[in-house]
This record gives C-alpha cells, sequence and structure tokens, in this order.
C-alpha cells in the first residue's frame, strides 16, 4: 500500500488537447475565455486547476467533459478526436467515460440517493437489477451504505456530495471532473470529501478537480493556474513543495 | 432497444413523480383534458347512437326492396310534374304479381300492396293516437324483417278474407295494454273491432323516423272495407339478388309501364324507391351532424391540449438545471426528448381515463333518465378516447419536449 503523499506513477494519455480557444459573442464584445490552451492528462493523474475568477477555469472544465465544444484547436479524448462526435457520441462518452461532480451536487430532489445513482446506469443500458446491486456497491464505497434511500433534503451537505460522487464514479469513468467540490462545504466537511477523492487517486482514478483554495489544491499532485484563459504555469508534483506565493 | 426500454420505464416514473409532486398544478391541467374528452366521448355516443337508430330505421325499409310510389323519395324542385300523376292503387300488386309469374328468371320475387291512413286505437279505457294503420297481404312479411313478440302475422287465409285481425306494434302494445296480454283481445278502430293475432317486436325510433313500434298492420281486405277514402297505397316489390338492384329495377319499370298502359313516348308517370335513395338523402346530413358535433367538442379537447402544452413548457423551464444535468450524466436528446414526451402522454392519458370513467357514469345516467336518447357506448369509443388522449399528449407535448432536449447543456447547468 502506498502512502498518502506519494505520487502514483502515471498511465497512458487520456486528455489531449492543443491550442483551445473559446470565445463568447456578446453583441459587440467579444469574451475570450480561453485564449489557446494546451494540456496532457494521463490516467490516475490528480490535477487541480486554479486561477482567479473568470481566468476560464469552469470553461475549460465544460470542455474536457465534453458539455462544450472549443471555438479553435484539437481535442483528443482517449485518443479520439472530439470534434469529430456527433451529439450521441458525446452522450456516450460523458456518460461512460467521465465523471462529474458539481459544486452545487445537481442531485435530483424527488430522487433517493440510490435512484440517483443509478442514473448513469440507466443511460447506460444497464439492467435493473444489476444497476441497483452497483448502485448500492458504489453508495456502500462511499461511506453512505446507510443512506440509500434518503432524499437529497434528509442529507447533509457533506453527505450530498458523496452522492455525487458516487453518481459519478457509477459507471467507471475515465476522469472525474470536480468543479469546486468543496465550495458549498464547511472546511471540514470539505476535507472529509478531499479524504475521498485522496482514496479514489489512491484506487487509480484519474481526477481533475477545479478549485481557487490553496488548502484543497494541496491534495493535488499536479497544478495548473490559469490568468486569463491562458496557462500561467503547470507544475507536476504537490503544489506545498512550490515556495512561490501564487496570486490570487 | 434494451436501453430504450429502460429509459422508458425511467421516463414514466419520473412523470408519476412529477405529477405527485404537483399535485395541484397537474390536477388542474388534466382538468382540461378531462373535460375535452368528456365532450368528445359523449358526442361519440350521440354520433354513435344516431348512426344505430338511423341504420335500424332504414332496415325497415329493407335493402332488397323496390317501392312504386307516386312521388319520389327524394326534394323536388317541379313538384306540379307530381301532383297531377295517377295514384297508385294496391290492385296494381296483383296485375304485377301474374306478369313476374309469366317472366321468365324474373329478378322480382313478389309485389305487396301496402295501404295507410293515421288512426286512433282504443281498448278499454287506454286509447292512442295517430296511430299508422297499415292495410296490407300476407306476403307483407316477405318483403320486410317484422317480429313478433308474441302471437304471429296474419296468414294467407285471413289475408284474402280480409278478417278482422290486427298485428300492432311494440310501443301501441305498451299503451294499450300495460298490464294484461294483448293477445286474442279486441282493440277499436274508426268504430270497428279488430281481434289483435300479434305483437311485433320492439324496434327502437330514431329522431321521429319511421319505426313499426307505433303501428299497427291489418289485413287490405278489412283495411279497404273501412278505411279505403283517403288512403295512401304504394306498392312494395321484392327483389330476388339484392347485388342485381338496378336490372330489377328496370324491369320494374318496364312491368309498371305496361300496368299503366303507356305508350314509348310518354314519361314515367310513377317513380320507383329503394332504401339507398333515402340513405343517399340522410347520410350527409347523418354525417354534417357527426362532423360538426366532433368539430366543436373537440375545441374543448384542444383548450385542454394546449394547457398540456402550456405546463410542459413550465416544466421544461423550471427543470432546466435538471436536464443540463442529466445531460452531464449521458442522457441524450433523444432520452429528454422521450422523458418529457412521456410526461405530457401520462397526464393526457390519465386525464383521458378519468373523463372516459365520467362520461360513462353520464352515458349511463342519460340512458337511465331519457331511455329514448340516442346514445351508444362503444368499445370503439374507449379505444378512439384512449388513442385520441395519447396522441394529444404526444402532441402538444412535442414543442416543449423538443426544446427541452436542444438545450445546450452548459447553458441549461447555469441556469438559476
Ligand atoms: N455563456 C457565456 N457567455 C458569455 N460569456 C461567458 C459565458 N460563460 C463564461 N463566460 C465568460 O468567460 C469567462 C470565463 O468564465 P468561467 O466560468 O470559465 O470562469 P471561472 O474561472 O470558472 O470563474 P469562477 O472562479 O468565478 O467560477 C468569464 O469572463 C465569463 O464571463
Ligand atoms: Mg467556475
Amino acid at each position: 500500500m502506498e502512502t498518502r503523499n506519494s505520487i502514483r506513477p502515471p498511465g497512458p494519455v487520456v486528455i489531449d488537447i492543443e491550442n483551445i480557444t473559446k470565445e463568447y459573442v456578446m453583441g459587440e464584445e467579444v469574451v475570450r475565455a480561453l485564449r489557446g490552451v494546451s494540456l496532457q492528462i494521463r490516467r490516475n493523474e490528480y490535477l487541480a486547476i486554479m486561477g482567479p475568477s473568470g481566468s476560464g477555469k469552469s470553461t475549460l472544465m465544460n470542455m474536457l467533459g465534453c458539455l462544450d465544444t472549443p471555438s479553435a484547436g484539437r481535442y483528443e479524448f482517449n485518443g479520439k478526436n472530439v470534434a469529430e462526435m456527433d451529439d450521441d457520441e458525446l452522450a456516450a462518452v460523458r456518460n461512460r467515460e467521465i465523471g462529474f461532480v458539481f459544486q452545487t451536487f445537481n442531485l435530483l430532489p424527488r430522487s433517493t440517493s440510490l435512484r440517483n445513482v443509478e442514473l448513469p446506469l440507466i443511460y447506460a443500458g444497464i439492467n435493473p437489477d444489476r444497476r441497483v446491486e452497483r448502485a448500492a456497491q458504489v453508495l456502500a464505497d462511499v461511506g453512505l451504505g446507510d443512506r440509500i434511500h434518503h432524499k437529497p433534503n434528509e442529507l447533509s451537505g457533506g453527505q450530498r456530495q458523496r452522492v455525487a460522487i458516487a453518481r459519478a464514479l457509477v459507471n467507471g469513468p475515465s476522469i472525474i471532473l470536480a468543479d469546486e467540490p468543496t465550495g458549498n462545504l464547511d472546511s471540514k466537511t470539505g476535507e472529509e470529501i478531499m479524504e475521498l477523492f485522496e482514496n479514489l487517486y489512491q484506487h487509480g482514478n484519474t481526477i481533475i478537480l477545479v478549485t481557487h483554495e490553496r488548502d484543497i489544491a494541496a491534495h493535488a499532485r499536479r497544478t495548473v493556474h490559469l490568468r486569463d484563459g491562458l496557462i500561467e504555469m503547470d507544475h507536476v508534483g504537490f503544489i506545498a513543495e512550490l515556495d512561490m506565493p501564487l496570486a490570487r | 432497444m434494451k436501453r430504450f426500454l429502460y429509459e422508458l420505464g425511467e421516463s414514466w416514473k419520473i412523470a408519476a413523480a412529477q405529477m405527485r409532486s404537483n399535485l395541484t398544478r397537474s390536477t388542474l391541467t388534466a382538468l382540461g383534458v378531462i373535460i375535452g374528452i368528456i365532450a368528445v366521448t359523449l358526442m361519440g355516443t350521440a354520433v354513435n347512437g344516431i348512426s344505430i337508430g338511423f341504420d335500424k330505421s332504414m332496415a325497415v325499409l329493407g335493402d332488397d326492396v323496390l317501392y312504386v310510389t307516386q312521388w319520389p323519395w327524394k326534394p323536388v324542385d317541379d313538384w306540379w310534374n307530381y301532383r297531377d300523376r295517377k295514384k297508385i292503387k294496391t290492385e296494381y300488386a296483383e296485375t304485377l304479381n301474374r306478369m313476374i309469374a309469366a317472366t321468365p328468371n324474373s329478378n322480382l320475387v313478389v309485389a305487396v300492396p301496402t295501404s295507410n291512413f293515421m288512426r286512433s286505437i282504443k281498448y278499454g279505457g287506454n286509447q292512442v293516437n295517430n296511430v299508422f294503420v297499415l292495410g296490407t297481404t300476407s306476403d307483407f312479411i316477405i318483403t320486410s324483417t317484422i317480429d313478433c313478440t308474441a302471437g304471429r302475422f296474419f296468414n294467407e287465409l285471413e289475408s284474402r278474407d280480409g278478417a278482422n285481425v290486427v298485428v300492432i306494434g311494440y310501443d301501441v302494445a305498451d299503451a294499450l295494454f300495460p298490464s294484461e296480454n294483448p293477445i286474442d283481445k279486441s282493440v277499436l278502430i274508426n268504430g270497428q273491432l279488430f281481434k289483435v293475432i300479434g305483437v311485433n317486436t320492439r324496434q327502437g325510433t330514431f329522431l321521429g323516423l319511421f319505426s313499426w313500434d307505433s303501428m299497427v298492420a291489418m289485413p287490405l281486405g278489412a283495411f279497404n272495407k273501412y278505411f279505403s277514402a283517403k288512403s295512401e297505397s304504394d306498392v312494395r316489390v321484392k327483389v330476388k339478388d339484392k347485388t342485381r338492384l338496378a336490372d330489377a329495377k328496370d324491369e320494374l319499370i318496364g312491368l309498371m309501364r305496361r300496368v299503366r298502359g303507356l305508350p314509348p313516348e310518354k314519361k314515367d308517370d310513377f317513380s320507383i324507391n329503394e332504401q339507398q335513395a333515402f340513405k343517399s338523402t340522410l347520410d350527409p346530413v347523418k354525417n354534417s351532424i357527426a362532423i360538426a358535433g366532433l368539430f366543436i367538442t373537440g375545441l374543448s379537447l384542444f383548450v385542454g391540449a394546449i394547457g398540456i402544452m402550456n405546463i410542459t413548457f413550465v416544466s421544461v423551464k423550471e427543470r432546466t438545471k435538471e436536464i443540463g444535468t442529466r445531460k452531464a450524466l449521458g442522457a441524450r436528446r433523444r432520452t429528454i426528448l422521450l422523458q418529457f414526451l412521456i410526461e405530457s402522454t401520462a397526464l393526457c392519458l390519465l386525464g383521458g381515463f378519468i373523463g372516459l370513467v365520467l362520461a360513462f357514469l353520464m352515458c349511463f345516467l342519460i340512458g337511465k333518465a331519457a331511455p329514448s336518447f340516442p346514445i351508444h357506448f362503444s368499445l370503439g369509443l374507449v379505444m378512439a378516447s384512449v388513442i385520441v388522449s395519447a396522441m394529444t399528449g404526444l402532441v402538444s407535448g412535442f414543442a416543449p419536449a423538443w426544446s427541452a432536449s436542444r438545450l445546450d447543456p452548459v447553458a441549461a447547468l447555469r441556469y438559476e
């Protein structure tokens, strides 16, 4: 068993983007959210994306998660060109290869934890028995084995985020994308969630998270810094090794 | 395919949960459909009832019988050309029968004379006014589908002798003999006593069209003895093969011209009619009633459909973020489309079922309160209502469901 602070050897390249740009046209004005970003992310990396507000973190994240398409640039996911995929193929990639964790949890309010976690399995066409079994298993893995029949409003914030993480994990995705996963949690609960991510990382998952908190980013094994839609810094290794104080 | 089924099942669950959690809203929206379906279904039962009553009344005329009359069975603009025609005499029937017998391979079977008159009829303290009194021969039962619930039609002997016997319609029997068996009782018509020998099976009336229920039939001999003045007569001729009605008609025209002794250059001075002619004048009326009725009630269903469309748009708007989340989790456009279509369809189907049940109860009550009102509930109508409500759901849900499926996932996720 590896220790908490070990950096696991990364596997093959999962995400390969080159010179990605994203522009929003708002009337006269053109907002350039991303202005040429290149990045390679390998399997079993643990990456934090940092940067000031409006620097394009969420935009990049949506791009990586195949929710959004770049204005220009190349994006290969698992060696396949994303630009050539049609809508259904993108949906299939999101369903099987990507697990989203949102700042606001985004659970279905009227469904139980179990049903929430089942959802990606339904979209994957898994039969009902296997679905329930698998969803219950993953919920137990994130420590919610006794909360599977609770609805979101019967759970604490941390528990809700665990349900959301279970939902992200349930189809065994290549990467987990988390945009400010602790943004709506107090620091103690946030730390527990980070514990869970650490655990997932140790079990071979690939994690990409967006944060502007140095304490959160401190868990990652690599940190990418964005500013004004450009990568300002790409540091492999714990951020703590870096004594340069990063501008907020 | 399997995946589609799971998505379908999931969509139904969501739809049910959605309806439950927005109970008031769903109920109010469904109410529009409920009212619409009640209106359409009730109109459907009425149209059904009218159509059945109509066909029944038509059946009285028989589809293999030709009617020789002075006036044609259709509206005419030049009535003066018909007014001065000679009347049709009952004796023609005998002549025609002799001619038919003398014609090898005739298309005609038998000619039956009928005379009629309106009279009141009495038994004891009971009296029925304006009864259609028919004088005819025993061959009448060959040309008409006429059954007796009790007793029999008069036979050849009674017919030839002009015996004072009558066969009475169901309603007449009901009015004159509320608590007695009419057979062998004597009724009073025009001051003469007639013995009841048969009662017709109930036929039902329709919009005042002719029905056996309110008539009596007696031998022509007896009829002529007492009522011959001012009576209307015609001759009906049974056809051998109803698929060759036109040939039979031509033959009958020829025979009638001989009966009337018409030289070739003269036009026919009589009319040959058939059920079909009657039908083709009345069918458009029947169809217009049906179309107008269904159109007007259809409007109320349309209003219900607009309600469904509106509520589905609201639902899509409210759940924009949820749609974004579902897309992020791998829902395809088709999945989202299906989900909202099922939601609107489920709502409409629910409304449809409730409406159908209420319409059925109303039909039942109307049938109890006013038995003569022409309504008829059928399985076909039930199926049609269910299909119509499902279609309403699909059609009215399509636009909102389509807009939901086309939402940009990022924009949907950002939506507050
Ligand atoms: N749909 C949009 N239309 C127009 N401009 C947009 C849109 N989405 C994002 N932007 C702009 O793109 C830039 C980057 O936005 P993004 O959400 O990626 O920032 P961020 O780094 O995630 O910020 P935060 O830390 O506040 O979440 C911002 O200037 C934002 O205003
Ligand atoms: Mg952001």
